[in-house]
């Protein structure tokens, strides 16, 4: 369970393990470049880097939990998503949150 | 005076496309804003007491938006002067107000009746070559 909350509605928390985290780095490729290049002559949405993102971010969001399940958490509250760019062509999402027991 | 023609081409290609393009988002988000107005959406949450919920969620809306190149070259442009962007201020105000409309989107099939504690993250990509896109992206716990 992910909550940007302090705790999960309806429930109460019984234990906090900590931080936990996920993050992943992903480079687009020369064809979404390209593209996104003539994208950047006429403007609007590049659907194809949405895209790219949004899975990354799953991936993120899936090792956060994954650590948190290791560590016996059943709920990661106050979950945070932050983007960077670290360099050209490459992006880094990193989610991070608090793992809690609810009850 | 082949490279001036090309500029100029391609000033009016985003210029044309670009404003086309904006236009018809804006129709369509202030549509969308309109049809889920029924669903606040709330930044406060932390330091609250709990909202009453049988369940809740976590719900993401991002998207990525690339400026025209019309828009680059008035920014290259204001960058020697200063002051204020306003060609930039549309593209930024549209990733949000998308990114906004997705994450309620989401929430709203999922049957929530109100989005708290909503965050709001914008970062610009770099691409070199002067290309700039900035992905927004919106979170937020759905309840019901």
């Amino acid at each position: 369970m992910l909550t940007t909350l302090e705790g999960v509605p309806g429930k109460e928390v019984v234990e906090h393990y900590g931080i936990v985290q996920g993050s992943t780095v992903r480079a687009k490729n020369v064809g979404k470049d390209l593209l996104a290049g003539l994208k950047n002559i006429v403007g609007g949405e590049l659907k194809s880097y949405t895209e790219l993102l949004q899975e990354a971010r799953q991936e993120a969001t899936e090792r956060m939990l994954q650590q948190a399940e290791q560590i016996g958490a059943n709920a990661v509250v106050n979950v945070r998503f932050a983007t960077s760019s670290v360099a050209q062509g490459a992006a880094e999402l990193y989610v991070y949150g608090t793992a809690v027991k609810v009850m | 005076m082949l490279d001036l023609l090309i500029l100029l081409i391609l000033l009016a290609v985003g210029y044309g496309f670009g404003s086309y393009a904006e236009q018809k988002h804006y129709k369509s988000i202030r549509k969308r804003e309109r049809a889920t107005l029924h669903v606040p959406i709330i930044t406060f949450g932390a330091k609250q007491s709990m909202p009453d919920a049988q369940e809740t969620e976590l719900f993401v809306g991002s998207v990525v938006v690339a400026s025209d190149y019309f828009k680059t070259f008035a920014l290259a442009l204001r960058n020697l002067i200063g002051g204020r962007v306003v060609s930039y201020e549309s593209l930024l105000d549209r990733g949000r107000r998308e990114a906004l409309l997705r994450m309620k989107e989401s929430a709203i099939a999922w049957g929530a009746s109100e989005l708290a504690n909503v965050r709001i993250e914008t970062s610009s990509l770099s691409q070199g070559r002067g290309l700039i896109s900035i992905e927004v992206i919106a979170y937020g716990t759905g309840i019901r």
